[in-house]
């Protein structure tokens, strides 16, 4: 199918784009990957007038080291997130939910920073940024800003960011030798997640659940129940606890919740087997 | 700073040829290939980026034409099914469809055979060998086919991977 | 009537596609690769209500749109009605654009023709359409009630056909124990790689044609037909070509928008090209099977079937489409299966419903007559306490019972049931993988093995019996052969090539073939019902053996021999028996033929008795995640058993094709709507047909059981493992669970529906799998017993 009509301009500096998106306002979308807003304009679910492309911005693709936590450009890619050295290192649940999003073509155009813009509850990567206590860097006309994950994602589809926000980087703590596992339960390899479970161990586990919500949600109830040193099977009872799951083809909101119960004991399983050794 | 416009012009080699054109801003490349430049070879069979029918490569790596602006391959390099054989001699994954009977309806394989073609060239840079069988099953997740039922299909890209690690 | 083949042929050889080149270069026809100078392009605009009067069609900003040439609705033009494949009922006509009333979600209201694309689809959403809505029927059931809302008010209900059994005939009397079952085989969506197509140039072609019509297709000659009819334009002044075509499965014929096509384009004087998008592929493309069957099965206590009484409802969608009318021919047909059945009852209802009209899919009415056979089977072996093996095998039809005629009126050809089967237990390991599934139960795995048994028999080339071929040596020595059939993925253009070479020593490089263009090749049946290789496959033999004839005669005078004397040499010279110095080449034999003033050339119409029965058994094997009801199919064992194989390399490819597709339907798709029409599941991200990552490397074999009927010994294979697979997979599932006390799981078997089933065992809440039918059952009018009337849908190649 062919998308409505729009007016396109091609971004040289983050700056720019930041400027044309404060111009035309609501009307505007940040155009990167493309892999979550072409698809919907394809279908005319989305009509945007204007597409500013901040694809050639290569200097937001990159993975650096800060010590303590690893920062990722807003335009790395999937792909690259999913190969990089240090993601491997350092966040290995990143780079293993990376490589589970869509499918290699997807992963070749899609980026992180996309992805968490476009904040679908469904989408696998803001779950993990919510695990890892990640934070998102944003730049817009009034400067730059940092929000935490957990302050990042407002609603169905609906983020922290404004109109005129770009974001530049995605910073995630190293989770040492701590252990992880991602869990995505789906019907076909390409699909999106039924239910996911994004965890990771340590001092302070993080654990986050996709499409158990209108947003990616943390799993607070598990993780306290961990830091107070319950089991990994009592913790994981509690996975969906007060969430309100949405229905549809592939699962009602009882099934949702079964599944995360589930698939969070197989997570902290892994944790529990795992940790220290990968 | 740029003026959105609605129509845009770009500058892709496809296939090793340079072609420039201005074209609606909304331009994907698939239609871009296929309608601008004239070469067919590369099938849509879906509107929302699920089938791979109109799988290229852009700068090497292979991705759904039909969800990149032309606007966004602006000034890149992109190969289609038609720019692979070389000359009369089919490109190592194109023989070895035709060998281990890849192919049916055809409608899939120019798709099939570039998402093929990148999963293998990625495997072979990262470990220097051959795609396996489970490589190959999840690699070609994004690419339907409604006829061979895979089977043949795998075992192609596992013969054709090693002829191309050669 | 087998014949044997000589020493040269290349009978049996794996012989790769000389199809192949041309698609991998990216060089296919498909109708949107198509050139046409000048060609307008539509866009339609389809109903979003599934049951609605259309009350206005506001098209005035949309044809002052830019590159808009004009926008049609009904009212507009007077486009003919679209009959179909068939008309089910004389009340029920449907418009190429809705008039009046939309009755299904994606109903074509009107159409946009632009000069672009792009500019037919803005425009297209510039059309502004009334709809004032009306109370839809979308459960097949509920659609049969009286109070429910009536599609054509001239049919008085949306009971389009229906028929049942006699009061006094009880198939089920003298059963010592009756198993039932309520089965649900689902709506499937066809989803061809390729959707509909098609491209129209009206006018004269310089050629005897004042119409010109591209259409992705399987049957030219019969859609060339329809064409013509419904133009009032005679035949032969239609040209139709298929060309190269995405694939079909059943579902690609003569289309209404193809009617607006032609239309336009006679209309407007000017090329028009049509391509289907894949959103409205998925709601507009009739759909297949779309069946709930209610099956009671008469057993004595040591397994044997007494008889079986069946009620099953066909989903016809809206506009009656023809697809509805397979429960009605070849799922009755073959619901007696691979075994003895003394007595069937079969009751049958058809539905209108506001949904996407049905058609057929491959299988068209066969899978599902096996699915609930298989599926009942193994209720009663669990109810006897029986392995599903051994309560098959006590009812099996025996080798040297055929030819066979069934109850249900058919005559099966030949059968060795219990070889396939036996064969498919070997290559599985069926002894072990019991051990394995016990101690798993034993150990309480999370992770269940199921293993599912169908044995199945299916029919092809049931319609249209006769094929024509040509076949024709040029003075070069080059060959032509043409055939009436019209591949669109299958490999006829190898596999009747093949069969030329292995005739007249032709080198296969050196001959062309021509299918799928009606100004070329004058008549045809095309290819459906997996009838192509069996009829047209010996046409072609048939074909090429009368050139050899000519050939010899020829060549006689040449060598100033005896015919009967001529001989092929191996090295694909004719020669004198005996005589080895003296032979000449097929290009001296086709110049005398050109110099005497005759081609050499053969025309065959081969005409096959009956209907042919290929047949077979399938294991499938798989992993139930007993937590989140997820199942994994991890082998799959086939043997098929189509006759004898031609080309080995394009049989296995039809199985693994069919496998996916009937391994999908157990598992995978379902075209879903809620309760008021809407469909959810109107795009590939939503209905999930599954890619390489969801399949085993699939475990294919053979018995190869000749069928008299031809001289191939051929019987049909593009849809046999789609026919075998589905119960497999679908009996496997509900084997994994059996021990929880399972007794039945409907397709597809959705994780979902897995786990609550395998809650409810756990609460024990289980629900009966049987209810009683809908009541329209007992309205029906009763069918006349004695020997079956064969209907409309039993002479139909889907």
């Amino acid at each position: 199918m062919i998308p409505a009509a729009f007016s396109y301009a091609r971004a040289d500096s983050v700056d720019e784009a930041v400027a044309l998106l404060a111009e035309h306002g609501d009307d505007a979308k940040l155009l990167a990957g493309g892999h979550s807003l072409l698809p919907l304009m394809k279908l005319r679910l989305a009509t945007p007038s204007v597409l500013v492309d901040v694809g050639r911005l290569t200097e937001l693709s990159f993975v650096r080291d800060d010590g303590d936590t690893l920062a990722i450009g807003g335009l790395t890619r999937h792909h690259d997130v999913e190969h990089d050295p240090l993601v491997h290192q350092y966040v290995p649940l990143l780079a293993a939910a990376a490589g589970e999003v869509g499918d290699p073509q997807v992963r070749h155009r899609g980026t992180l920073g996309g992805s968490l813009a476009h904040g679908d509850p469904a989408s696998d990567l803001p779950a993990v940024v919510l695990a890892l206590r990640g934070s998102i860097v944003v730049r817009g006309s009034g400067g730059e800003r940092t929000i935490a994950a957990d302050d990042f994602f407002r609603g169905f589809l609906e983020t922290a960011l404004a109109p005129d926000e770009v974001i530049t980087e995605v910073r995630v703590p190293k989770t040492g030798d701590a252990g992880w596992a991602f869990e995505k339960f789906n019907r076909r390899a390409q699909d999106w997640a039924i239910v996911g479970v994004a965890a990771v161990g340590g001092d302070q586990p993080g654990v986050a659940l996709v499409n158990m919500a209108d947003t990616p949600v943390r799993a607070a109830a598990v993780e306290a129940a961990l830091s107070s040193g319950a089991s990994a099977a009592d913790a994981a009872a509690l996975a969906g606890d007060g969430d309100d799951p949405p229905s549809d083809l592939n699962a009602s909101p009882d099934y949702r919740r079964h599944l995360a119960r589930v698939l969070a004991g197989r997570a902290l399983d892994t944790i529990a087997a795992t940790g220290g050794a990968r | 700073m740029a003026a959105p416009t609605s129509d845009v012009p770009v500058a892709i080699t496809v296939n090793g040829v340079t072609t420039a054109h201005e074209v609606e801003s909304r331009t994907l490349l698939v239609h871009y290939l296929r309608e601008v430049v004239g070469l067919t070879g590369t099938n849509i069979g879906c509107d929302s980026t699920s089938c791979g029918a109109c799988t290229v490569l852009l700068d090497g790596e292979s991705v759904k034409s039909c969800t990149v602006l032309a606007a966004q391959a602006d000034g890149g390099a992109v190969t289609t099914i038609e720019g692979l054989a070389d000359g009369e001699t089919l490109h190592p994954m194109q023989a070895a469809f035709r060998e281990h009977h890849g192919l049916q309806c055809g409608y899939c394989t120019p798709g099939m055979v570039m998402a093929a073609v990148s999963l293998a060239q990625e495997g072979i840079a990262s470990n220097g060998s051959a795609l396996t069988e489970d490589e190959v099953r999840i690699g070609l997740e994004g690419n339907l086919c409604r006829c061979t039922g895979y089977h043949n299909i795998v075992a192609a890209v596992v013969a054709g991977s090693a002829e191309m690690a050669q | 009537m087998t014949t044997t083949f000589g020493a040269g042929s290349l009978v049996g050889v794996p012989v790769r596609r000389v199809e192949d080149p041309t698609l991998l270069r990216g060089e296919g026809t498909y109708i949107d690769n198509l050139d046409l100078p000048g060609a307008l392009h539509l866009a339609f605009v389809r109903s979003p209500m599934a049951h609605a009067e259309l009350t206005a069609v506001d098209a005035s900003e949309a044809r002052a749109m830019p590159g808009v040439v004009a926008v049609y609705s009904a009212s507009d033009l007077d486009f003919p009605d679209h009959t179909g494949m068939m008309q089910l009922h004389p009340a029920v006509v449907r418009p190429a654009l809705a008039r009046d009333r939309v009755r299904f979600v994606g109903d074509a209201v009107a159409v946009v023709v632009a000069e672009t694309k792009a500019q037919a689809v803005d425009a297209a959403e510039a059309v502004i359409v009334d709809y004032d809505p009306l109370p839809a029927a979308t459960d097949m059931e509920s659609a049969l009630a009286p109070d429910a809302p009536i599609q054509f008010d001239a049919v008085g209900s949306n009971v389009l056909m229906g028929t049942r059994e006699p009061a006094d005939f009880d198939a089920l009397a003298g059963a010592e124990v009756v198993v039932r079952g309520r089965f649900e085989n689902q709506r499937l969506a066809v989803v061809p790689m390729e959707g509909a197509a098609i491209a129209v140039v009206p006018g004269d072609d310089g050629d005897g044609h004042e119409l010109t019509v591209y259409l992705a297709c399987q049957m030219p000659h019969s859609n060339r037909g329809a064409v013509a009819t419904g133009f009032g334009i005679e035949p032969e002044k239609v040209r139709l070509i298929a060309p190269h075509v995405g694939g079909s499965f059943g579902a690609k014929h003569w289309i209404p928008e193809g009617i607006v096509a032609v239309r336009i384009a006679r209309e407007l004087g000017r090329p028009v090209k049509w391509v289907e998008t894949r959103s409205e592929n998925m709601v507009a493309m009739p759909h297949g099977r779309g069946q709930v069957q209610y099956i009671e099965l008469g057993l004595r206590r040591d397994g044997t079937i007494t008889g079986m009484r069946c009620r099953v409802v066909g989903d016809a969608g809206a506009y009656g489409g023809f697809g509805g009318m397979l429960a009605f021919g070849p799922t009755r047909m073959m619901s007696q299966g691979v075994y003895r059945i003394p007595k069937i009852g079969y009751d049958c209802a058809v539905a209108l419903t506001n949904l996407a009209p049905m058609g057929a899919y491959r299988g068209a009415g066969r899978p599902e007559a096996a699915a609930m056979l298989e599926r009942i089977l193994d209720m009663a072996a669990a109810e006897l306490g029986m392995d599903p093996v051994v309560i098959r095998r006590r009812n099996f039809l025996q080798p040297d019972e055929f030819p066979y005629s069934t109850v249900t009126g058919v005559t099966y050809d030949v059968g060795d049931y219990d070889a396939a089967l036996t064969e498919a237990l070997r290559i599985a390991g069926y002894d072990e993988l019991r051990a394995e599934q016990a101690a798993r139960r034993e150990r309480g795995d999370v992770k269940q093995l199921g293993i599912g048994i169908c044995a199945y028999v299916e029919i092809t080339a049931g319609g249209t019996s006769s094929e024509y071929a040509e076949v024709e040596v040029h003075p070069d020595g080059s060959a032509t052969v043409k055939a009436g059939t019209s591949a669109h993925g299958q490999g006829h253009a190898t596999a009747y090539t093949q069969l030329v070479t292995s005739e007249l020593g032709i080198p296969m490089e050196r001959i062309e073939f021509v299918q799928s263009d009606t100004a070329l090749v004058p008549r045809g049946g095309g290819t459906g019902g997996s009838r192509s290789l069996q009829i047209g496959g010996s046409a072609v033999l048939e074909a090429s053996r009368g050139v050899l004839e000519q050939a010899r005669s020829l060549a006689a005078e040449l060598l100033e021999a005896a015919p009967e004397d001529i001989v092929l040499n191996d090295d694909g010279t004719l020669g004198v028996v005996g005589v080895p110095a003296r032979a000449i080449s097929w290009a001296e034999v086709a110049t005398k033929a050109s110099d005497d003033g005759l081609p050499l050339a053969v025309e065959h119409d081969f005409v096959q008795s009956g209907a042919s029965f290929p047949f077979g058994a399938h294991v499938s094997v798989v992993e139930v995640d007993t937590e989140t009801g997820r199942v994994e199919p991890i082998r799959h064992i086939a043997v098929d058993d189509c006759g004898r194989i031609l080309n080995p390399m394009l049989v296995d490819g039809q199985v693994h094709g069919g496998l996916a597709s009937g391994i999908s339907q157990a598992l995978w798709e379902e075209m879903v709507y809620d309760a008021d029409g809407n469909p959810l599941t109107s795009t590939l991200a939503e209905y999930g047909i599954p890619s390489a990552a969801e399949f085993p490397t699939f475990e294919v074999a053979h018995t190869e059981t000749p069928s008299p009927l031809n001289p191939l010994g051929a019987k049909g294979i593009g849809e046999s493992a789609t026919v075998g697979s589905t119960p497999a997979v679908q009996n496997a599932v509900v084997d994994a669970l059996s021990h929880l006390g399972v007794r039945h799981v409907d397709m597809p078997c959705t994780p979902e529906r897995v786990w609550r089933t395998i809650e409810h065992a756990k609460a024990g809440t289980l629900p009966d799998p049987w209810r009683e039918p809908p009541a329209v059952f007992a309205t029906l009018n009763v069918r006349e017993r004695g020997t079956p009337k064969r209907t409309e849908a039993d002479d139909i190649d889907l």
